[in-house]
Parts: C-alpha cells; structure tokens; sequence
C-alpha cells in the first residue's frame, strides 16, 4: 500500500532513503531488478517524476544502475552497499545524539545510557 | 506554449465575478493540483477548458486552439457530479465511450474492471457510490487523452476508495499529458503533484512547484495551503 512520508523533507529525499534501506537491509537484492518507474511510483503512491528524480539520484551515487532498455537494478558491488549502510547509521547515530541533547545529555552521558543498556541486555540473554 | 494557457481570462456570473483576469501557462507531462476553498473558482475554470462555460473576457486555448469539437478529441474530463446514465450497464457504457472517444482504450478499462471484480452487465444504479466514482474513474483515465480535468475525484469516497482512486491515476495517465487535478483534500494529493496552483476568489495566488515548497520554504503544501487560506 501507500508509503508514509512526513512533512519535513521533500519527497524525492524520502523516497531515496527507502530505497537505499531496502538495499542494505537485503530487502532487495544484490542485482535485483527494480520495478518500472510507474509500477514503483504506484506501489508507493507518489508522482512517477518524483520516483524517477529518486532513481536518478541514486544513480548518482552508485548505489543503482540503469541498463537503457531494460530498466533500473539494484548495484552489485558490495562496497557500495557496505558505504550506504555506514552512511545511514552515521545519520541514525547523530539523530540520536541530536534528541539526547535536546534532553539535556552530553555526548558522554549518552554514551553512557548506551553502555548500561548494553550490560543490561548482556545479562538477560 | 502548453497544453492549456489562460490569457486574462475573467468569467462573470451576472454580480459574481467566478474569474477574474486569469493567467496561466500549463506544461505537459505534469501533475498538476487546482487547489482553493469551495467556491474560489476550480470547477469554473475547469469547465471553461472544457468547453461548458465560455469566458465573459480574455481567452483559454488548449493545446493552442479555443475549447471546442477538436478540443474534446484530447481533454479527457471527469466532472465533479456523476453524469451517467442511471440505466446503463458497465458494456454499453464501454461501448458509448467507444463510440464518442477514438482514444479510448477499452482493453485497458476492462483490465480495470476485471480487477476491481465489476461485472460488466451490472448496471449503474445496481452499485454503491464508491464503486461508481471507481468505474467513471476508469473510463476517463481509459482514454489515451492529452489534457486529463479531475474535477474532485476523490471528493465523496472513503480512504481505501481514495488510494485506489489516486493509483489509477498514477498507473494510468499518458506520460506527455497533464494532469489537473481540483480537490480542497490536499494532504490525500499532496505526494502526487509536480505542481499547484493556489486560487482564491477567482484569482490564482500561486502556481509553485511542490519541490520548491518542500525544500525552500520548508513547508508541506498543506501546511502553506492553511496559512494562506487562513480565516480570520
């Protein structure tokens, strides 16, 4: 059905940041055929301009490529998709600091937080 | 020029001023959002592209040329209140929209149908509100058209029916043909438009790309929708 966006980014930007979480969590695959442009703009409820400047993008940044008739893949170099993974948990990892700061936690307080939870988790299992 | 240009376009309903010296220029290719308050304009304006309403001044040309006989060749319109016949059946509306569109794309509209379970000897009034906004809506965007008016299409159906209404029109448009869409249920749209055009009072206050909106100004277009049509 429909994909969720919210209102602080544009479009095309969420678009590619499914997408590239797709990837690195394998839910697509190494090579793997994209759908058609508009087959994909439907499935996720969007303009097939704005799916089609999400692909490009994308290609952009190697993460796809295009084969001129026969559409978009996924890219098939692992490092490309090690590079995107880094990337997103860079991102997840200062938006984490971000909200914790807004808390009122310095950096090393937060860390601190992370470090008890993991003893916490290490005695459970 | 694009496929459909207002130049100083006004239309006067005896004191009522519909449209007041209008200027637009649409492109291919887009789809474009007509949004405003009841009664600001959109349907007056869609239905002087479509040839319903003549202007009282200033003209509108589609695709370079004054609404008429060769006009509907390419406008492909659905208006905001059903307008077909009670009586008729699935297969003869199928067949009336043969008859009257040569664009007309009947594999298409029975692929849609057959999706959506709809037999085709069942008859208009035989079926509910939403599946009879459904079927018009598929006979509309059956049409291989250059100029797509959807008038309210989402209007008076629940979420599910929207979704379904507003993928068809995704999957289903020409990709060189604009689409114009009037609704005042803007976050329903919003992720489907290249671009809108604000009219209040029958004059347009904008006409922005939604990206601009989004990474300029940082809004969502229904955000700036409510500031500007903020009542006071």
């Amino acid at each position: 059905m429909r994909w969720d966006f919210h209102n602080d980014a544009p479009i095309y930007a969420q678009l590619m940041e499914r997408i590239e979480r797709m990837i690195v969590s394998g839910a697509l695959a190494p090579g793997e055929k994209l759908p058609a442009v508009r087959t994909f703009a439907m499935e996720a409820g969007v303009n097939p301009n704005t799916m089609q400047r999400a692909l490009a993008e994308l290609e952009r940044n190697g993460l796809i490529y295009s084969q001129r008739t026969s559409g978009h893949f996924v890219t098939d170099h692992p490092e490309a998709i090690a590079a995107v993974r880094v990337q997103l948990a860079e991102e997840q990892t200062a938006r984490f600091l971000q909200k914790m700061s807004e808390l009122g936690y310095t950096i090393e307080q937060a860390a601190q937080l992370v470090n008890d939870r993991l003893k916490q988790e290490g005695r459970e299992s | 020029m694009g496929i459909l240009t207002c130049e100083n376009l006004s239309k006067r309903y005896g004191a009522v001023q519909a449209l007041d010296s209008i200027n637009l220029d649409l492109q291919p290719g887009r789809i474009i959002g007509l949004l405003g308050p009841n009664g600001s304009g959109k349907s007056t304006l869609i239905k002087l592209a479509n040839g319903l309403l003549t202007p009282t001044s200033g003209r509108i040309l589609i695709d370079g040329k004054a609404p008429g006989i060769e006009s509907k060749k390419i406008v492909s319109y659905l208006p905001e209140r059903t307008y077909l016949a009670n009586w008729m059946s699935v297969s003869q509306l199928l067949d009336y929209f043969q008859d009257f569109y040569e664009d007309f794309d009947r594999e298409r509209a029975l692929t849609m149908l057959s999706h959506l379970k709809i037999d085709e000897k069942q008859r208009i009034k035989q079926m509910s509100k939403g599946t009879r906004e459904k079927v018009q809506l598929i006979l509309v965007m059956s049409r291989r058209a250059k100029l797509y008016l959807l008038d309210e299409p989402i209007g008076g159906v629940d979420p599910a029916a929207r979704d379904y209404i507003l993928q068809t029109i995704i999957g289903n448009y020409e990709p060189n043909a604009a689409v114009i869409i009037s609704t005042h249920l803007i976050a329903d749209v919003e992720q489907l438009l290249d671009e809108v055009i604000f009219i209040s009072n029958g004059h347009i206050l904008r006409h922005t790309p939604v990206d601009t909106i989004r990474e300029e100004m940082g809004m969502t277009v229904d955000a700036l929708f409510r500031e500007e049509f903020k009542c006071f």
